[in-house]
C-alpha cells in the first residue's frame, strides 16, 4: 500500500512516472494497450493516405503527402519504443496488430475515395489528433509525454497540409468544391467518432484521469474540436453536413445531432469499410518484407564474424 | 523481427559546441544499421549534426528507488553554491 500511494502521489504532484519506478500492474497494463493502439493507428493510418502519393495533383503535394506519410511511420515507431519500456516486446505488439488482437483508431477504416480526402485527413483526422494529443504531452508516464511532445511538433504541419489542400479546392472550379464538401460529408461524423464513447459511456475514463493518462474528457475534446473546426470550415465556405448544427448564441459553442454510435461499434468489431484491407495490408507487409529482416540479421552475423578473427589476433 | 533486432538508444548533437541529448530509441541489427535509421527517424528536419547510437544493454542506470539515498550528500551542501556568500554589492565582477 505505501508503494501505491507513493506513486499516486507522484502522479498528483506532476512528476513523472519512469521506466523502473514502481507502478501498479493495472496502470502498466492500460499504457501498454493506449500507446500501442495509438501506435498502430500512426502505422495504419499510413495507408488511406498512401493511397493517393502515386495521384497527387503537383509534385508539392506529393512530396508533401510522401513528408506526412514519413512522419507517421515514425510516430507509429516512436510510441512502440515507449510501449516497449513497460516490458512488452516489439513482436508481441505487431502479433496483437496482425492477429486483430489489438485496435487502432476507428477513423483508419474509412476509404480515401478522392484527392480531397487527403485535405480532409490532414484539416479534420490530424485536427482532432492534436486535440487529443496536446495534453497528453503532460501524460504521467515519462517516455509517454516525451513521445507525445515530438509528435505534436510534427503534427501541426500535418494539419496545415490539409487544410491548404481544402482551400485550394474551395477557392477553384465549381467541381472542385464540390469535392471538397463531399470529402467533408465523408469524415465528418467518423471524426467526432474519434473522440471515443460519450462520458457517460465511457466507465475507465475516470481512473485515467486520476492516472494522468487521460487529461480531458472525450466530450470536453469533442466539443473543443467542433467549436474550432466550425469557424475554419466557415472560412472555406463549406457546409457542416449536420442538419442540426447550431450555434448557441449564449455560450458560443456548437451543437451537433446525435453520433451514430452503432457505426462506431461497428467499425470498432470490424465491420467498417475497409478493416479488412486495413489488416490485410498490414500482413502482407509484414511477410513481404520477412527476407529483408532475414537478409539484415545475416549480415549482421557476417560483418561480426569478419571483425572476431582480428581481435583474437592482438 | 522474428530474432529481436537489439535496442540501441539515439543521442543527437544539434550544432556544434552542445552536447549530445537523448532523443528515443530504436531496434537495429548492427550499429549502421542503426545509425541509417537514426538519421531517418530522429533527423527529418536537421534536427542534429551528430549522432551516437548505443545499444540500451551498455546503459547503466541509478535505480530511482535508491535516489534519495544516492543523492543525500549533495542536499545540505548549499555552500556549493556561489548565492551562499555575501558580498557587498559595491564590489564589482565577483
Amino acid at each position: 500500500m505505501e508503494r501505491a500511494a507513493i506513486f499516486q502521489d507522484k502522479v498528483d504532484r506532476e512528476i513523472r512516472i519512469e521506466p523502473t519506478d514502481w507502478m501498479p500492474e493495472d496502470y502498466r497494463k492500460t499504457l501498454i494497450r493506449q500507446i500501442s493502439q495509438h501506435a498502430h493507428s500512426e502505422i495504419v493510418g499510413m495507408l488511406p493516405e498512401a493511397n493517393w502519393i502515386t495521384r497527387a495533383p503537383s509534385l508539392r503535394r506529393k512530396a508533401a503527402l510522401l513528408a506526412k506519410v514519413q512522419d507517421e511511420a515514425g510516430h507509429g515507431l516512436y510510441l512502440y519504443s515507449a510501449a516497449e519500456t513497460l516490458g512488452v516486446s516489439r513482436d508481441q505488439l505487431y502479433d496483437q496488430l496482425h492477429t486483430g488482437k489489438a485496435k487502432y483508431s476507428s477513423i483508419f477504416n474509412y476509404p480515401t475515395l478522392t484527392w480531397a480526402d487527403i485535405g480532409a485527413i490532414g484539416w479534420l483526422v490530424d485536427g482532432a489528433a492534436i486535440m487529443n494529443q496536446v495534453p497528453l504531452c503532460r501524460a504521467s508516464y515519462g517516455p509517454y509525454a516525451r513521445a507525445m511532445v515530438r509528435i505534436c511538433k510534427e503534427e501541426s504541419f500535418h494539419q496545415r497540409q490539409g487544410f491548404e489542400i481544402m482551400l485550394a479546392l474551395c477557392r477553384g472550379t465549381e467541381a472542385q468544391k464540390r469535392l471538397a464538401q463531399d470529402a467533408l460529408n465523408r469524415w465528418w461524423w467518423p471524426t467526432l467518432m474519434m473522440f471515443g464513447p460519450r462520458d457517460d459511456d465511457s466507465p475507465h475514463s475516470a481512473q485515467s484521469m486520476r492516472w494522468k493518462i487521460k487529461r480531458f474528457s472525450n466530450d470536453e475534446l469533442r466539443q473543443k474540436f467542433v467549436d474550432i473546426t466550425a469557424e475554419q470550415a466557415a472560412y472555406l465556405g463549406l457546409t457542416i453536413p449536420d442538419e442540426e448544427f447550431a450555434q448557441d448564441p449564449e455560450t458560443g459553442h456548437y451543437t451537433t445531432g446525435p453520433i451514430d454510435w452503432e457505426e462506431f461499434k461497428a467499425v470498432l468489431r470490424g465491420d467498417g469499410p475497409c478493416n479488412r484491407q486495413r489488416l490485410q495490408a498490414r500482413v502482407k507487409a509484414w511477410e513481404d518484407g520477412a527476407w529483408v529482416r532475414e537478409a539484415a540479421e545475416a549480415h549482421a552475423r557476417k560483418v561480426a564474424e569478419r571483425r572476431e578473427p582480428a581481435a583474437v589476433a592482438v | 523481427m522474428s530474432n529481436e533486432w537489439p535496442l540501441w538508444e539515439v543521442f543527437i548533437r544539434s550544432r556544434q559546441g552542445l552536447d549530445h541529448k537523448h532523443v528515443g530509441s530504436l531496434h537495429a541489427a548492427d550499429a549502421a544499421m542503426a545509425m541509417e535509421n537514426a538519421r531517418d527517424v530522429y533527423t527529418r528536419r536537421g534536427e542534429g549534426v551528430s549522432i551516437w547510437v548505443v545499444e540500451s544493454r551498455h546503459i547503466h542506470a541509478s535505480d530511482p528507488g535508491d535516489a534519495d539515498s544516492l543523492f543525500d550528500p549533495a542536499s545540505d551542501k548549499i555552500y556549493r553554491h556561489p548565492t551562499f556568500y555575501q558580498l557587498p554589492p559595491e564590489v564589482k565582477n565577483i
